[in-house]
């Protein structure tokens, strides 16, 4: 016997679905755009692939990123996944035992103990062939009903998961979770009904059969109970495209698309849609961000991409984000939250038109200069900041030019992170052409909002973008200034758009240690929290960013060092109205620290100043 | 006995472009940028945006005026100077107010575009 | 019995609560953390809004305190236990007494200018804060750090006050009339320096303060620019360039001063704070203390025996200051006349 009619709610829900994923998969490669399908063409060919299914394996069925965030969530998932995966590969295995290998209809294997009533073995029979089937089959089985047990402790505790808050579901995910948590349980009961009607089956489903023999009529039962478990199975996979679920065969489309390089651009496409039905809401992003504290819950990731996904974000889920990357850093998909909610702005903003024609009517002179300082436009606000710069350039000996000492074009990332980079892109130009003109071999800023946009979209070629603590090391290092140490203590923070936005963490940190004592934080690198002053968030207001602020200070100022360091003007403004401990630039520490220079070092200084 | 009352125009009714007709002026934009920025309503035209505003340097533009001029319903031609604001932040980070001053702009100029009709 | 009353803090309000009090037949232990009682004031080389040296007024106050008041100075209180219906007190240096009532009368705090770093406090060698220029009028000497006379000045009003983002909302009341007040004073030490006040309301809200006002405008040429200083920059010379929109003309102006004053405004004193928490007493988002009634009963804290006066519950001048006192020490006797009716 090959077929039974109880087969038809799986096997249509799995056309059902099959199919529907063609049309999805396929609308989202025909509408890449150019250099997305040109990535794609490409990829196919190198040799990405081979990578790329490695991560599939890695993740999508070991789920180590999640392992990463913690032991228990990323068994959970491990569990679903990769024992799913073990289950329907091994129970091809077995079905070719029994179906003298030819190919079997796709529901042979998944109801293989309906069609077939193996009676030759025991149960512990290991060392034959359909011995040891039965027996890792109901081992797989027992390892993703652990998971199940877990994934409901999960919704009790989330705290031993290490989450503080878990994801709300929407209604076709209570639909698709109620079955897919019913599919394994049903198959549990309909394999051991049936091992206790007929005997068979391994070392669990046989002992539990023999058990519910014992007082249920099982010869009754196991019917139904195969209904039910193809029903479960049917329902689960009809309701999967429009569930959280979809992330499952997405994701596996998103980590090939990312190793051949595509990435979520300024407008939303098609790759953003793959990134935004990749997310599973596992949640992990909901705790790490600090608009939590702000009350702003809904506009977390988890969240937002939900309601990207059933297409209804609303303004505030659009303008409320920090643009931190603390969610970028540990989300397991690797979704760029931030790139795509910088294209929901682009939407959102899509009618506004800001146009900086005035710029041409000004023409500056053109001097030249090998170094450019660039304090940038919420540098003007921390003079401090400024004078220790110039202080220490004039020390240097360099031949520098303070670029916007009677006030600047802005940089251009405001209004990027705001999606206008049409306009940014003119302020980008301007600027472009002002640095070209000066003839200048280095530029340094002061400003990590600054750095970021001129090392990243800025085409400046033959200048090397630094942000200052880069350029300051240097100095150091190459004995241009000479700084002491002081023995004070100081913990450093990471400025969000200069650590996890540019990926510079060290060499603010080993310049501090020339001259203080580094405390280390609860939460810094990778981890830091944000200050809440951000530029990237639109909409929380005065208060609120406060609230966010001083939960950052708490973390930073738990080992009561002597002052607070950072790197960002912003940083520094924002934690300096909400601590009584000193705040300083890493510029101002240096040049508080500033040894005197030899005599024939300060003379070349002289003349350079005068 | 009741006399009528005889109108004379002497000519002396305030030219109509000098005066800000507050009742005539429609409060739309006004409406709808204080709902979607509340921090809209606590500007005190202190100007201290307007002394800092990088855009300010090139143009005239003033936030501070915007504001009022939104406040009055003196929409026209703002338009065109809100395209001006290079949503730097400056102002922002001084508003003694705690106006969120980037949002504003962005609602302003939005409320400009689909709320005038 | 003659109840024994603690006034915590000897400044206008101290000094002034602890006469009152004695006159109604009180026993008082003054105590001030100074060596010297008077508090602020003492600082204050003039007053407004007539210009009388500060400590005239101090020498007055001063002289009022009988036998009756014991004082005790260079003392800080830092703990007030209230123990069966009398109160044990503390200092940090292990120094304790006991009363049957306490008056705070703490104070404020200056605010800390460096906090505005855009406005160049400690960064720039000509930016001084208001109370500093109170001490450079009892020295007589108006000198920019290089030692010579400044030929233009600027007074930033509302520093530290009005501002969300140094956390203080409200207006600190004396500092308009203040700059008013050393804008003249000025003209008379240096009558050939122009003085400029940057203000975002004049707030002249006391007696003879806008005749003050007037007394600047019109004998002294002092401008009053309504716009909020946004950053100051130093330029080769040492100048302090400054930028503010000038919002009555509509456009931003720049100009360079010698020597930038700032009107640094009030702030509840920290050690204020610390007691207050102590106490569990409430204080208001302005951080400053809360009475149980701000009109009726301004002076009566939510705690039985404890009371306030002065600028403890907010900025005050000082003749609101000593009004204030002495309310206080009304509110005090009315608590025991109640409780000896009571039992
Ligand atoms: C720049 C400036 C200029 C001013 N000029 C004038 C003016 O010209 N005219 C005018 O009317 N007003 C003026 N004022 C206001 C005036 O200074 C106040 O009204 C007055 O000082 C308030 O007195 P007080 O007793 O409440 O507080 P304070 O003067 O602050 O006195 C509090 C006292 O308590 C002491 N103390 C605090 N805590 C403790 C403790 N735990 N233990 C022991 N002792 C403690 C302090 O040492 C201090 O001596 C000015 C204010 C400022 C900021
Ligand atoms: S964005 Fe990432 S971390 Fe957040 S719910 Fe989705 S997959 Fe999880
Ligand atoms: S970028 Fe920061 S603020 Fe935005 S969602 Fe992620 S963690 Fe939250
Ligand atoms: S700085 Fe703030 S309060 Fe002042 S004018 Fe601008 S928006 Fe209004
Ligand atoms: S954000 Fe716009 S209005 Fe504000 S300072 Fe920058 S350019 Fe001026
Ligand atoms: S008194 Fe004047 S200067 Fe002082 S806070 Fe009030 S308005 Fe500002």
């Amino acid at each position: 016997m090959t077929f039974d009619i109880f087969v038809i709610p799986f096997f249509g829900g799995l056309l059902f679905l099959l199919a529907v994923l063609f049309i999805r998969f396929t609308a989202w490669l025909a509408t890449l755009d150019k250099s997305g399908r040109k990535k794609l063409g490409h990829g196919l060919l190198n040799g990405q692939i081979f990578p790329a299914t490695w991560e599939v394996f890695m993740e999508s069925l070991l789920h180590r990123r999640m392992f990463k965030q913690n032991k228990l969530l990323g068994f959970m998932h491990m569990s679903f996944a990769f024992g799913w995966f073990l289950l329907i590969v091994l129970g091809n295995l077995e079905s070719r035992i029994y179906s003298g290998g030819h190919v079997n209809p796709p529901y042979y294997p998944i109801f293989l103990k309906f069609f077939v009533h193996d009676k030759r073995t025991l149960p512990f029979e290991l060392y034959t062939l359909p011995g040891f089937f039965r027996f890792i089959m109901d081992f797989v089985l027992l390892f993703i009903l652990s998971g199940l047990v877990l994934a409901l402790i999960k919704r009790v505790r989330s705290k031993w998961f290490g989450m503080k808050r878990t994801t709300q579901h929407s209604r076709f995910d209570k639909w698709a979770i109620t079955s897919l948590w019913l599919i394994f349980p049903l198959r549990l009961l309909a394999e051991s009904f049936t091992a206790g009607a007929y005997q068979g089956g391994g070392f669990l489903t046989n002992t539990l059969g023999t058990f519910f023999a014992a007082f249920l009529p099982v010869e009754y039962l196991y019917y139904p109970a195969w209904w039910a478990y193809s029903t479960a199975l049917g329902v689960f996979f009809v309701t999967l495209p429009w569930s959280r679920y979809m992330h499952i065969p997405t994701e596996v489309l998103l980590i090939y698309l990312r190793h051949f390089g595509i990435k979520t651009g300024k407008k939303p496409d098609s790759f953003s849609e793959i990134e935004i039905y990749s997310c599973p809401r596992c949640g992990v992003c909901i705790d790490v961000c600090q608009m939590n504290s702000a009350g702003r819950t809904s506009s977390t990731p988890a969240y937002f991409l939900r309601s990207l996904r059933y297409g209804n974000p609303d303004d505030e889920q659009n303008a409320n984000c920090m643009l931190c990357g603390r969610c970028h850093e540990v989300c397991p998909v690797q979704i760029d939250t931030l790139a795509i909610r910088i294209a929901a702005r682009y939407e959102d903003n899509k009618l506004l038109v800001p146009s900086f024609k005035y710029l041409d009517q000004f023409d500056p002179s053109d001097t030249t200069a090998d170094i450019l300082y660039f304090a940038g436009c919420m540098g003007h606000l921390t003079p401090a900041v400024k004078k220790a710069m110039l202080k220490i350039l004039t020390a240097s000996g360099e031949r520098f030019s303070f670029m916007d000492e009677d006030g600047s074009v802005c940089c251009g990332r405001p209004l990027l992170l705001a999606g206008l980079h049409e306009a940014a892109a003119e302020l980008i130009r301007k600027n472009t052409d002002l640095i070209t003109r000066s003839g200048a071999k280095t530029f340094v800023t002061s400003c990590p909002i600054c750095y970021k946009v001129f090392n990243e979209e800025y085409k400046l070629p033959g200048v090397e973008i630094l942000h200052h603590s880069q350029y300051l090391l240097r100095l150091v290092e190459s004995g241009k200034i000479k700084v002491n140490n002081t023995g004070i203590t100081a913990v450093y923070h990471d400025p969000c758009e200069l650590g996890r936005g540019s990926k510079i963490y060290n060499e603010p940190r080993w310049l501090l240690d020339r001259m203080v004592t580094i405390n280390k934080t609860e939460q810094e690198r990778e981890n830091s929290l944000c200050c809440g002053g951000s530029v990237g968030d639109l909409s929380m207001n005065h208060t609120e960013r406060n609230v966010i602020r001083d939960e950052a200070l708490k973390v930073l100022l738990a080992s009561e060092p002597d002052i607070l360091v950072t790197a960002c003007p912003l940083c520094k403004k924002t934690f300096d109205n909400g601590t009584e401990t000193v705040v300083m630039d890493i510029a101002e520490v240096v040049s508080e620290r500033l040894q005197p220079a030899s005599k024939t070092e300060l003379s070349a200084a002289v003349e350079i100043a005068g | 006995m009741s006399g009528a009352v005889e109108k004379v125009r002497f000519g002396f009714s305030v030219n109509k472009d000098r005066q800000i007709d507050y009742d005539a002026n429609l409060k739309n934009v006004s409406d709808i940028v204080q709902k979607a920025e509340p921090t809209f309503n606590l500007c005190i035209s202190c100007g201290t945006c307007a002394s800092t505003c990088t855009a300010g340097k090139f143009t005239d533009f003033s936030l501070r005026k915007v504001i009022l001029m939104v406040r009055r319903g003196e929409t026209k031609g703002l338009e065109n100077e809100i395209t001006k604001c290079m949503l730097c932040g400056k102002c922002q980070l001084v508003c003694p107010r705690g106006v969120s001053t980037r949002n504003l702009i962005l609602q302003i100029h939005k409320a400009l575009k689909t709320g005038a009709l | 019995m003659n109840r024994k009353i603690a006034v915590i803090g000897g400044g206008a309000a101290g000094l002034e609560a602890s006469s009152a009090l004695t006159s109604l037949g009180f026993r008082v232990v003054l105590v001030e953390k100074e060596d010297e009682t008077g508090g602020h004031i003492k600082n204050w080389h003039a007053l407004f809004p007539n210009r009388r040296p500060g400590v005239e007024v101090l020498d007055a106050l001063r002289s009022k305190l009988g036998s009756d008041v014991e004082l005790f100075s260079g003392k800080t209180v830092t703990e007030i236990k209230p123990v069966n219906d009398r109160f044990e007190l503390s200092s940090a240096d292990g120094w304790k007494t006991e009363a049957d009532a306490v008056l705070l009368t703490t104070g404020f705090s200056l605010f800390n200018a460096r906090k505005k770093e855009e406005y160049g406090y400690g960064i720039y060698d000509n930016v001084i804060t208001s109370a500093e220029l109170e001490s450079a009028f009892s020295t007589g000497k108006i000198a920019m750090k290089s030692g010579e006379q400044p030929k233009r000045i600027g007074f930033v009003h509302c520093v530290g006050s009005r501002d969300e983002k140094v956390g203080n909302i409200y207006c600190s009341k004396v500092c308009c009339v203040t700059a008013v007040k050393q804008a003249i004073e000025i003209k008379q030490y240096l009558p050939d320096c122009e003085v400029f006040c940057f203000y975002m309301d004049m707030r002249m809200f006391g007696r003879h303060y806008e005749e003050l006002y007037k007394e600047a405008q019109e004998k002294y040429y002092i401008q009053f620019i309504r716009g909020r200083l946004s950053e100051s920059t130093e330029d080769h010379t040492g100048k302090i360039i400054l930028k503010v929109e000038d919002t009555l003309l509509g456009k931003p102006l720049k100009i360079g001063v010698d020597m930038l004053v700032l009107m640094v405004g009030m702030e509840p004193a920290e050690i204020t704070k610390n007691l207050g928490t102590q106490l569990g007493l409430v204080s208001d988002s302005d951080r400053f203390l809360v009475s149980t009634d701000q009109h009726i009963s301004a002076n009566i804290s939510e705690i039985p025996g404890l009371f306030f006066a002065g600028t403890c519950t907010g900025p005050k001048n000082i003749a609101d200051t000593l009004a204030d006192a002495r309310s206080a020490a009304l509110a005090i006797a009315g608590y025991f006349d109640n409780n000896h009716n009571k039992s």
